[in-house]
């Protein structure tokens, strides 16, 4: 194949570039993946999330070739790459563990598959020098990887990834490793390389905040298959299910019954939290046995009924039963008059606490329906 | 336990009784190789004697010819074989029988070697093969490759796998990914195992006296002959030089084995 010399024609920006249909892989008994199918568009950064054992390693260490699958096509452009070996195909990953080469310099890590794909001395040195200065490693081409920091590894092996200049690239849990600064800036400046290089990235991730901030879309793996494929924004404000209502943020879930329609509301007796308000969803409602689920951020305090809101339909007496003082934020938890709880994120906007609320104290949690999501139980 | 740089009176004592229990005798036998006296228990001041005597003792010498030969030629089939093994029990993964496998390579660290020699010979007599220098060598080969395996499986065992993934992904195939990138990383492991079964053959006596055929005697069965007649001073000069050869061959095997195991921190997954 050609890829390394970056050649090909890449299909322009929007098109799909890599088609998954009804991919899936046992072992043993166990349905690691279980008929996944998406597309991938040319130039996207797309996030593959879900918790540990969901199947999304398998589903990446398929596109990269490591592993074949049972069932299903992998389409890259118009070629069936499903069962071609990891060398085949112009596709490159970067690993968990970086996977360096120990007895390598840095320089002849990134080189060694410029060498395996046959280009010239002067054009191997000439693409090393620019990917070092593309991760900003200059000066560190001689050592080797045992003597460089963790962040630098990291950077070794994304250059070592990208040198082949590879239609799509992989990307394993790239920043576990990694301390929390250190991953938020890297993060920025993953966005950044995969913007300028208008290359087509993949990455797997348990963190939902880094799939958030890196990625265009984010597909969500639970048990094998692929939950829901939509923008961060929807994802978090319009998740198809409970379960991932639960797994991408925090959030408050009333369990209920479905009373009566009234225009484009919902009115739903929950357990815990009385009668409740809430918009209605895009999709039409099925089941009678809903769950009404608010976010915490969406949820207001106060300590009198809120006057003249039009929007402060859902109201709900309680007092403060836990407070969880974060920095930017605090998280009160509420325990209601009804029986349940709630909890409320305050963004704290003033140095002053002269508004916070104390351990017992009398408020009123409020929300409006347009802030109520409807999901199935 | 608590930590302390400097040991106290009762570890020296232990230690020094250790190393005395182990090391007395050889300390013993070297001095008395540098005995001018014909009688092996008499003192009779220093000299070289028995070291010109054995230069002069054609037998011996062709012995420990004998002996060399058969240590680098079944050494070096060892590491070959001892890797293979090594490699394909752990990094085929999922191929039935593995465990037994594994189990029956192993087998020959724990078999009394009576019984390995035993069992070579009744095999080599079946097969109406003329003993001598290949039958030993072979023999050696049965018993040494399985050190080899382990040595080599365990360097293995601490590689991180992604490795090869990452090499294959870089554009090797199967095979040149292992040459390009596994082996060098396994080569200070596979030159331990190769000393290792080159010193357990030059010292094997058990088997070797099954194995071997008339005219092809190794060292040990020759100084074995030889002692049964009366110990010689000029054994006490052969087995002085095969200490020596023996305990440079554990230096570079263990120097080999710890640039292995440096090397292979770095490799370990973070």
């Amino acid at each position: 194949m050609a890829h390394a010399a970056g050649g090909e024609a890449h299909p322009a920006a929007g098109q799909p570039l890599l088609r998954i249909e009804g991919v899936a892989k046992t072992f043993g008994t166990f349905r690691a993946v279980d008929g996944v199918s998406l597309d991938i568009k040319a130039g996207e950064f797309f996030a593959l999330l879900g918790p540990s054992g969901c199947g999304k390693t398998t589903l990446l260490r398929m596109l990269a070739g490591f592993e074949a699958p049972d069932e299903g096509r992998i389409l890259l452009g118009d070629k069936d790459i499903a069962q071609a070996l990891p060398h085949e195909r112009p596709i490159n990953m970067m690993f968990q563990s970086y996977a360096l080469f120990p007895h390598l310099s840095v320089r002849d890590n990134i080189a060694f598959g410029l060498k395996r794909a046959g280009m010239a001395r002067a054009d191997i040195a000439t693409r090393v020098a620019e990917m070092v200065a593309l991760v900003k490693l200059e000066g560190l081409e001689k050592r080797k990887p045992d003597q460089l920091s963790g962040g630098q590894r990291q950077r070794v092996a994304l250059a070592r990834a990208l040198a082949r200049r590879p239609q799509l690239l992989l990307l394993d849990e790239p920043l576990a490793a990694l301390d929390k600064k250190l991953r938020e800036s890297t993060q920025a400046e993953l966005m950044d390389l995969q913007r300028r290089l208008g290359m087509t990235f993949i990455i797997v991730t348990h963190d939902q905040e880094e799939a958030m901030t890196m990625a265009s879309r984010i597909g969500v793996m639970n048990a094998g298959r692929l939950d829901q494929v939509a923008t961060p924004r929807e994802l978090y404000e319009a998740p198809r299910s409970r379960w991932i209502a639960e797994f991408v943020g925090d959030i408050n879930l009333f369990d209920g019954e479905f009373k009566l329609r009234d225009g484009h509301r919902l009115v739903i007796a929950t357990d815990g939290a009385g009668t409740l308000v809430a918009a209605e969803p895009r999709e039409p409602v099925g089941a009678t046995k809903l769950s009404v689920a608010v976010r915490p951020e969406k949820v207001k305090l106060s300590r009198r009924a809120p006057v003249g809101e039009g929007s402060a339909i859902n109201q709900l007496d309680g007092v403060i039963a836990d407070i969880c003082y974060l920095g930017g934020s605090t998280t009160y938890k509420v325990k209601l008059g009804t029986g349940g709880m709630v909890q409320s994120s305050v963004t704290n906007s003033a140095r002053l606490d002269v508004d916070a609320y104390s351990l017992n104290q009398q408020v009123v949690a409020w929300f409006s329906p347009d802030d109520c999501m409807v999901l199935d139980r | 336990m608590r930590k302390s740089s400097r040991l106290s009176r009762f570890n020296i004592a232990s230690l020094a009784l250790g190393l005395a229990f182990l090391y007395l005798p050889i300390l013993i036998l070297v001095i008395y190789s540098f005995n001018d006296s014909r009688l092996v228990t008499v003192w009779g001041g220093w000299s070289l004697r028995w070291y010109r005597e054995f230069f002069n003792d054609r037998a011996m010498i062709e012995a420990a010819w004998m002996s060399l030969r058969v240590a680098v030629c079944s050494a070096t089939i060892a590491a070959l074989l001892g890797t293979l093994a090594a490699v394909a029990l752990s990094r085929g993964e999922r191929f039935r029988g593995r465990t037994l496998f594994s189990g029956m390579l192993y087998a020959p660290l724990v078999m009394p070697e009576v019984i390995t020699g035993l069992s070579l010979l009744l095999l080599f007599v079946a097969l109406n093969a003329e003993r001598g220098f290949w039958t030993v060598t072979i023999a050696h080969t049965t018993l040494t490759m399985c050190f080899v395996a382990v040595v080599v499986q365990s360097r293995l065992g601490s590689l991180d796998r992604s490795l090869e993934e990452a090499a294959m992904d870089l554009g090797c195939d199967p095979v040149r990914a292992f040459v390009a990138v596994t082996l060098p990383l396994i080569a200070p492991a596979i030159v331990a195992g190769w000393m290792l079964a080159f010193t357990l053959s030059l010292d094997d006596l058990v088997i070797a006296s099954f194995t071997t055929g008339p005219g092809s005697a190794t060292l040990p069965i020759r100084i074995y002959s030889e002692v049964r007649l009366g110990v010689k001073p000029e054994i006490n000069a052969i087995c002085t030089l095969v200490i020596a050869l023996i305990a440079v061959v554990i230096v570079i095997a263990s120097l080999a084995s710890k640039l292995s195991s440096s090397r292979g921190e770095s490799a370990a997954p973070l």
